[in-house]
């Protein structure tokens, strides 16, 4: 067995993450897993007991959800009503066992195309917090999720933070999650939804992504476009349709065929909307 | 390796200090350096729960958790479940209401409901569900186990033992050990000093391969001790089901025929043979184009995959009764249908592991299993010894539906153990296991038939392909048992059924619950609704019209004789089938896209062999301290028969089933009971309980000189006999005991009557059958084609139940399984070896079940009673499909009916208008 450290503080991690190579281990839903009938390829570097990274807080601007918080802390925080959908997939990533250990970091760094907390991030605009002893960058979650297992994580680096920018009026949103059954789905499709309206109820703000439909999850600009300006009691699943989905590029597998993913996505995006016009959660 | 100071926690409320690596899994070190087997390892990688454990009162993976994350923490496992002296209510409400059958999920399900109970005193049932929503279990349809976890939150006193035996609600007398976590399964035991085997295998479906140089390999690993290949095996290197079919090799010689298949064997140290990067052992593959799939096996110029199978045709099985071209063609409504299925993994929860040590010229190999004495022929033969110098001491099973059925680390591990004369072990990892096993095997069914303007079946035509995959396995036996149950369980006049077996380089397709049943079902299910359609009936009253009854002759002209109750299984669903149809023309079928529909589908399932003679012998001891031991070769693979035997065998000597201990599966010192395959060891082996059980009464009996109502007690070594209140004493301890220390012996043997099949398929191949027909309440989503299983009913003819708590357990786990293949099950070779790709139900997916169990007796059954295992599973897919077909108008032909396939087909349905 190679060797193993848990710093307790975030200096002693990058110091440590600096002069090696490391398999970086928070959460360790995904490392073991690719560790089946293998040794673990590089000694493990478990930055799960720096507390700093595990809180909630809210800011000036915004909310910094720490990158090793687990999902279950998360799912269980009292939140606002922005976070309905991230905390609702919270609830579905894995089962409780995986939920209680898994971390928001952990699901981004991991880079999987079906990563339900992707999805839900990038929808809230979300921005990552990258540190390294050469210092602290920011980076948009869509430019740091570069491609299936593929992320801008430098090898001295760890991510730190996720910043979700303040909600400027009435937010809404949802996560809506497509599996061939109820519990342990790993996604077909997913959609996650983001509104904010203004005090006359006029979408001000619209975040749209859909999972396991591309290589990362993206965001539907088009749609988001189309939603501007309208009001949140509106119809607005009409503003669905092919189109929309143009920066997907679905494919073939397992769980579902490329035309199958786009149409539920077109039905789920749909009844997303809905579900926020009419303020109910939705059905996934 | 460096000094370390170990990691400290509180384990079960003890102050410990881990020395293992802090990296390494806290699964691992609890099992292996704790000794705390409680703990079950099933797939490593979070998808099955069963290594759940509570770190700080959270449940969590102990497979996905350093053991450095555990420090200053406070870890319970099952072991600390239980109060000092007595198992925890939860852990006794398990025992109580059956949630416990094959046990390996069961810790995990106890730690899953213990963090929830200790969060939340009154969980209502969707708690309780999500709180199990991330353990999987594959025998029990997680019914049972909702039930206890409910149960165990109120206040309510749980169930008392009943009294009595046949008949009577016992508690699995397994039971304790799997609700505590002291149950062995096959990696839970080995000597300590045992090495590790690790199986190197093929990455290709098909190829040709050479091995390098293993002494410069071994070199640079020197806890590698042996590396076997085909050349070590000192016997045969093949294996098979049946004698002329040993096609399997143990380790493959110059060419792989599928994906998964073992190269060589790794012997060694375990830190050595884990460190093994399968890279960087030297075998040079050459892969070939490989043969996936029917068509491509009878191309015309496919690749042969054995010697002596022309055209990769395994076996042909056929049945032909009558004329059926004429009675189709006399027929007033006639439907036809194709239907195409996937390959099927089993998916136990516990991988295939086990050790041997050789005893100098004897061999004992301990290991998960379903047949100990079909184990024993094939190690005997691999090793080329006698079949006596082979003990088979099987394992706690951690579930098995057939896959079990096969060797599987057996032969390798006594090749191992013998040459080294070495204990040695192995477990398999989920993937390996995925890989290698064999799985249910793809159907691609065509079927027709006709019946009369009075509903009336004339004829029935079937042809079904069966991709069996690299190997013969059981192959030959799904060939054989299809044709015989191809109409469905009804009376027709002519009927002409036919399969092929069809090598492919696919995994080995061998048993699994129901052997090409459950398939064929599908297709005669989905006519019989088309028929009652075309004539205006209704579907349940068609199939009543139809269903075989005492006298009739099925068409392989075998007059049944009484124990044919679907009769009375289809007119204890009719109201409910009334009643519910009314409900959806009342209250619709649902609302914007989804659609509800009500299914109903019957089966029947020869119990036993097909015409081929299988018997069981049991034996039963009497000891001089006055303790009864069943020497029990029945293995119990989850179903209970560990229970049943005792509880018909106490029935028949009357004396209770607590005075009784058992001896399982020990080829040692038990008699051959067959193989736990078929749904027949209440049948077969029942009746062999029933018989010792007679036996031993008659020589009881016989010593006292007391007549056959004479009435049995014990009362420590004392027996006494009871005969119109006179009482007679039995002094056990005076009389001579034998090498186990009984005094009194009891043997029976049984093996059921059947007679041969002839070119046509007419004879009698089954002197029993279990029958059966659900009912199944769906909603689709036919935006998304998602489909929800609300309910299901399931009525059983199972002659009588020995144990009603576990055949309802019988009953949910199979027919989960049927919804599985219903739904979602597809095994795709190199695609989905794992539990999270390869999807089969959770907690979420199994309705409620209302049960009615018909007990009108089985004339040849212990005290009446007949197997249920299989018969369970085989209705559940077709009620699902005809349920779906008629919410949407469309029925789907191609399982598992995922998502994607239904809305396609959906879409098709509206294209064509």
């Amino acid at each position: 067995m190679h060797r193993y450290e848990r710093p307790k503080d975030l200096e002693t991690a990058l110091d440590l993450r600096a002069g090696g190579e490391w398999q970086v281990i928070a959460g360790g839903t995904d490392v073991f897993p690719a560790m089946v009938g293998r040794v673990a390829p590089r000694p493990l570097l478990d930055i799960s007991g720096i507390e700093a990274l595990r809180r909630i807080e809210e800011t000036a601007a915004g909310w910094r959800l720490g990158a090793c918080l687990r999902w279950s802390e998360l799912r269980d925080h009292s939140l606002p009503p922005l976070f309905d959908g991230l905390r609702k997939a919270a609830g579905m990533i894995g089962g409780r066992q995986i939920q209680n250990r898994a971390t928001l970091g952990g699901n981004l760094c991991n880079a999987s195309p079906a990563a339900d907390g992707a999805a839900a991030l990038l929808a809230l605009d979300a921005r990552v917090e990258l540190r390294s002893r050469r210092g602290r960058r920011e980076l948009p979650l869509a430019e740091f999720l570069l491609g299936n297992r593929r992320t801008a994580l430098a090898p001295d680096e760890l991510l730190t933070a996720i910043l979700v920018p303040a909600s400027r009026g009435e937010a809404r949103s949802d996560f809506l999650k497509l599996g061939a059954r109820k519990y342990l789905v790993i996604s077909i499709v997913m959609v996650a939804l983001v509104l904010e309206g203004d005090a006359q109820g006029v979408i001000r703000r619209a975040g749209i992504a859909v999972g396991a439909c591309a290589p990362t999850a993206r965001r539907l600009p088009l749609l988001e476009e189309r939603l501007l300006g309208r009001r949140l009691d509106e119809p607005l699943a009409e503003a669905v349709d092919g189109g929309v989905l143009a920066p997907l590029s679905p494919i073939d597998d397992i769980r579902g065929t490329a035309a199958y993913r786009r149409e539920a996505a077109l039905v789920l995006l749909r009844r997303g909307l809905e579900g926020l016009a009419t303020a109910m959660p939705g059905a996934a | 390796m460096e000094e370390r100071a170990g990691v400290r926690f509180l384990l079960n409320g003890r102050p410990v200090v881990a020395r293992s690596a802090p990296g390494e899994r806290l699964s691992r070190v609890l099992r292996e350096e704790f000794g705390l087997t409680g703990t079950k390892v099933g797939c490593d990688a979070g998808d099955c729960g069963a290594c759940t454990v509570l770190l700080d009162g959270t449940q969590i993976c102990a497979c996905l958790t350093p053991l450095g994350q555990v420090a200053g923490g406070r870890v319970t496992t099952v072991e600390g479940l239980a109060g000092e002296d007595a198992p925890s209510r939860l852990q006794r409400a398990f025992l109580a209401l059956g949630a416990a059958q094959c046990g390996i999920c069961t810790p995990g399900m106890l730690m899953a409901a213990s963090e929830l109970l200790r969060q939340r005193p009154r969980p209502t049932p969707a708690e309780v569900e999500e709180a199990l929503g991330g353990v999987l279990c594959r025998c029990t349809g997680y019914r049972k186990i909702m039930e206890a976890a409910l149960l165990a939150a109120g206040d309510a006193p749980l169930p008392a033992e009943p009294a009595g035996a046949v008949g009577a609600r016992r508690t699995r007398l397994d039971g304790p050990e799997k609700v505590t976590g002291r149950a062995a399964f096959g990696a839970d035991r080995a000597p300590p000093e045992a090495l590790e085997l690790r199986l190197l295998r093929s990455p290709h479906h098909r190829a040709r391969f050479t091995i390098g140089d293993l002494d410069a390999f071994r070199a640079r690993h020197p806890g590698i001790l042996r590396i076997l290949t085909a050349a070590d095996i000192p016997g045969r290197n093949g294996y098979g089901i049946y004698p002329d079919l040993k096609d399997q090799p143990v380790l493959a010689e110059k060419e792989v025929r599928h994906r998964g298949e073992p190269v060589l064997a790794l012997v060694g140290t375990p830190e050595a043979v884990r460190a093994v990067d399968p890279e960087e052992v030297p075998i040079v593959w050459e892969p070939l184009p490989p043969v996936l799939g029917i068509d491509a096996a009878l191309a015309p110029d496919a690749p042969l995959l054995h010697p002596g199978r022309p055209g990769n045709v395994l076996i042909e099985g056929r049945v032909r009764r009558g004329d059926v071209e004429a009675a189709l063609g006399e027929a007033t409504a006639r439907a036809a249908i194709a239907v195409e299925t996937s390959f099927v993994e089993h998916a136990y929860i516990e991988p295939e592991a086990g050790y041997a040590v050789r005893r100098g010229d004897r061999i004992e190999v301990f290991a998960t299993t379903q047949a100990p004495y079909m184990d024993r022929e094939e190690v005997a033969a691999v090793l080329g010894i006698p079949p006596e110098k082979v003990r088979i001491l099987p394992s706690v099973c951690g579930g098995g539906f057939g896959g079990k059925l096969d060797v599987s680390v057996q032969p390798i591990l006594a090749v191992a153990a013998w040459l080294l004369d070495r204990p040695v072990r192995t477990v398999w990892s989920r993937p390996e296991s995925m890989a290698a096993s064999t799985k249910r095997h793809p159907a691609r069914i065509r079927a027709e038939a006709g019946a009369d303007a009075e509903g009336r079946l004339t004829g029935v035509r079937f042809h079904g392909d069966f991709d069996t995959g690299a190997y013969a396995s059981w192959g030959p036996t799904v060939a054989q048992r299809v044709p015989v149950h191809a109409t469905g369980p009804y009376r027709v006049r002519a009927a002409l059924c036919t399969t092929r077996g069809v090598y492919t380089n696919g995994p080995p397709a061998g048993a699994f619950r129901g052997f090409g049943v459950p398939q064929a079902a599908i297709a005669h299910e989905a006519l019989m609704d088309m028929l009652a359609d075309r004539l205006g009936m209704d579907r349940l009253d068609f199939r009543l019209r139809n269903a075989l009854r005492p006298g009739d002759r099925t068409h392989c002209g075998q007059e049944l004789g009484e124990g044919v109750a679907l009769v009375a299984c289809l007119e204890r669903l009719r109201p409910i089938w009334r009643r519910e149809r009314e409900r959806l023309a009342r209250d619709g079928r649902g609302e914007g896209p989804l659609r509800r529909g009500l299914g109903v589908a019957c089966m029947w399932y020869g119990l036993g062999n097909t015409s081929m003679s299988n018997p069981s012998t049991m034996e039963v001891g009497l000891s001089a301290d006055g303790r009864l031991t069943l020497y029990n070769g029945a293995v119990d693979i989850g179903q209970g028969s560990a229970t049943i035997m005792v509880q018909i065998c106490a029935e028949a000597l009357g004396l209770p089933v607590e005075s009784f201990t058992q001896v399982l599966g020990d080829t040692a010192r038990t008699r051959d009971a067959g193989k736990t395959s078929a749904s027949r060891q209440t049948l077969v082996s029942g009746n062999a309980a029933r018989l010792a059980g007679l036996d031993l009464r008659r020589r009881i009996l016989r010593l006292a000189n007391a007549g056959p109502d004479a009435e049995l007690a014990l009362d420590g070594p004392v027996l006494r006999v009871t005969e119109n209140g006179r009482v007679r004493e039995i002094e056990l301890f005076r009389l001579t005991a034998d090498a186990d220390g009984e005094v009194l012996r009891g043997i029976g043997s049984w093996d059921p009557p059947t007679e041969p099949l002839d070119a046509d398929g007419q004879g009698v191949p089954y002197a029993a059958y279990g029958f059966a027909a659900q009912m199944a309440l769906v909603e689709v989503d036919t935006e998304l084609g998602t489909t929800r299983v609300l309910r299901i009913w399931a009525a059983h003819d199972v002659g009588r139940a020995v144990n009603p708590t576990l055949v309802e357990g019988q009953i949910e786990g199979g027919i989960a399984q049927g919804i599985g293949l219903a739904l979602m099950e597809e095994f795709v070779p190199g695609r989905n070896e794992n539990l999270h790709d390869y999807l089969i139900p959770t907690v979420g997916d199994v309705p409620e079940i209302e049960i009615h169990l018909i007990e009108e007796g089985d004339p040849l059954g212990p005290y009446g009673a007949k197997g249920v295992g299989e018969p369970a599973l085989i209705p559940t897919a077709p009620a699902v499909l005809n349920a779906i077909a008629e919410a949407t108008g469309v029925r789907p032909t191609r399982v598992p009916v995922t998502p994607d396939r239904l809305l396609a087909a959906l879409a098709a349905a509206k294209t064509r208008g």
